[in-house]
């Protein structure tokens, strides 16, 4: 009998949208990939998409007010997938707010390159949302090649 | 410990945090501004000499403040900006609308 290694391994956080959690979600995250042994870049690209998607959550996907965000994180072989998801307003024109610059939050100073950086840093970034229900960011990203 | 700010005439340094992301960014914000509100400020140097992690959040914070000294006739600067940094200014198109220097690059202190 042929025994086939099992390479995914698999965690989930869910955590208050409080701004100050940004950063203990983004070392968590590294540090379940650094398994993978990814470079410095690969961490930092990691970092910054994931960083994107949970301050889109706490700003836009609940406006400030605190309810749960999830972050699920699997590894199958070499490849990284993350998915953020928030309960919150959703999104009624994904494809307008993904548009580099645009930000439906000007006054507060947002970029509009949040779903860019995620493009840029990522292999691969699907958004999905429902008006009133919420929002589900998927990305995923090779590591080592 | 070294101060966050520091106003040298019309020119107003801010050494940014190590991890320059969104609750960071909007407290830099309010006090920046705070500076542009009370003082003479024409030209806001941010310093990253200590940054590693900076996420759109800081590209909003360097943007709006850009904006706002712009219309006074002012600039800014990027100083000391490592790889990553450069980059993440780079893409989204900071560099056609401020100064950068890289890290590497002496600024006489």
């Amino acid at each position: 009998m042929e025994i086939k290694k099992d390479t995914t391994n698999e965690m989930m956080i869910e955590f208050d949208s409080r701004p100050g959690n940004e950063g203990f979600v983004r070392v968590a995250v590294a540090a379940f990939c650094t398994q993978l042994n990814p470079t410095l870049e690969e961490v930092a690209d990691l970092k910054t998409a994931l960083s994107e998607a949970v301050t889109n959550a706490i700003i836009h996907g609940y406006e400030g007010e605190v309810h749960k965000i999830r972050v699920v994180c699997k590894t199958k072989e070499n490849v990284v997938h993350i998915t953020v998801t928030d309960w919150g307003k959703g999104i009624e024109d994904i494809e307008k707010a993904m548009q580099p610059m645009y930000t439906s939050k000007p006054e507060m100073d947002r970029s509009g390159m949040g779903f860019v950086f995620m493009e840029a840093f990522m292999d691969q970034v699907e958004v999905t949302s429902q008006p009133g229900e919420g929002t589900a960011v998927y990305m995923k990203k090779a590591i080592g090649r | 410990m070294e101060q966050i700010y520091q106003i040298d005439g019309i020119s107003l340094t801010v050494h940014m945090p190590a991890e320059l992301d969104h609750p960071n960014a909007e407290r830099l914000k309010k006090e920046t501004d705070y500076y542009l509100e009370n003082y003479h400020i024409q030209h806001i140097i941010f310093d990253f000499r200590n940054t590693d992690f900076m996420d759109s959040s800081g590209i909003g914070l360097v943007a709006g403040r850009y904006r706002l000294l712009n219309l006074r006739g002012g600039s800014v600067e990027a100083v000391h900006v490592n790889d990553r940094i450069d980059k993440i200014l780079h893409l989204s198109g900071m560099h056609k609308i401020i100064e950068i220097h890289r890290e590497e690059e002496k600024d006489g202190d």
